[in-house]
């Protein structure tokens, strides 16, 4: 396996979806390249990072909105 | 994430809302409307009307909670909410964002070619000395980790709409491959696709910003 064919099967090796021969050739790669290896890593921080990102949510008045709609809704139920 | 994990299980939450426990609510629309506004952005042209559509969807999930049949999660009949009342926004928009088939543009390599040997080469297809990828140290710091979030939120707005959408889903909103392919109507193959595609774009403003700022610490100035 060469590094360009490498860097393109990151995300299925990371999502267990590679062939058993495929993942066996990536695992062999990645234990002679540190690029990759490297390469592999910062995919990973990449991706931990972004699950930190806070969502900016909605508007207060919106969330009052819907907080009332809400109660109104079960009132009239 | 904050929110989601920490969340009662499904059959509590459910229960909570149809008792009308206010607190339930607010938890639950705490919790999820920052990922639906993101990800209602990937289908309408404005935040505004990204908003908006959250807002419908709650509103159909007040109305609705009596019916949720508990076959998927909680959350993701929420979501599938969200995204047929943004695909129905956006279409009024004229902004339409069909996942059936990829783009042209969505395919071909996600490292840049002059990155590796040409073909004819020794080693062809290997890193050229001096292009390969470099061990990160992401700071511990936590107004520099902030500032690494700033990087890939404003990198995540600056992606084309379907490569936003998958990223949205799977890595911000942690959902797996089997949901955002059901929500999506999507194949996993094609999904997989998007999803590296965006996340190769973020590693490169990430590897980027992280050489800059190395650069930086070390005293020299970028040229």
């Amino acid at each position: 396996m060469n590094c360009n064919d490498f860097v393109e099967l990151v995300t299925e090796f990371l999502d267990g979806a590679l062939s058993e021969d495929t993942e066996q050739r990536f695992i062999e790669h990645l234990a002679q390249c540190s690029g990759c290896e490297n390469y592999l890593d910062q995919f990973r921080q990449t991706i931990a990072a972004t699950g930190e990102l806070t969502p900016e949510g909605i508007s207060s008045d919106a969330r009052q909105h819907l907080l009332s709609a809400f109660r109104d809704w079960q009132r009239d139920v | 994430m904050a929110g989601p994990r920490e969340l009662p299980p499904d059959e509590v939450l459910v229960q909570r809302l149809r008792d009308g426990d206010e607190e339930t609510f607010a938890l639950v629309l705490d919790s999820w409307s920052g990922g639906m506004v993101r990800l209602a952005m990937s289908f309408v042209s404005t935040k505004d009307s990204a908003e908006e559509t959250v807002q419908d969807t709650w509103l159909a999930v007040i109305r609705g909670i009596d019916g949720f049949e508990g076959r998927a999660s909680l959350k993701t009949w929420v979501y599938r909410i969200l995204v047929n009342t943004a695909k129905a926004r956006g279409a009024k928009e004229s902004r339409t964002v069909p996942f059936a088939s990829l783009l042209p543009e969505e395919e071909g390599p996600t490292v840049d070619a002059e990155r590796f040997r040409a073909t004819g080469e020794p080693y062809a297809g290997h890193w050229v000395a001096g292009q390969e990828p470099r061990p990160w140290h992401i700071p511990e710091d936590h107004v520099l980790r902030g500032e690494v979030r700033e990087v890939i939120a404003e990198a995540i707005d600056e992606l084309p709409p379907r490569l936003r959408t998958v990223i949205t889903l799977r890595d911000v909103a942690g959902y797996g491959s089997e949901e955002v392919c059901s929500l999506l109507e999507i194949s996993p193959g094609n999904q997989r696709v998007l999803l590296h595609r965006g996340r190769a774009l973020l590693r490169r403003k990430l590897e980027s910003y992280l050489s800059g700022a190395h650069d930086i610490a070390g005293g020299r100035g970028r040229a």
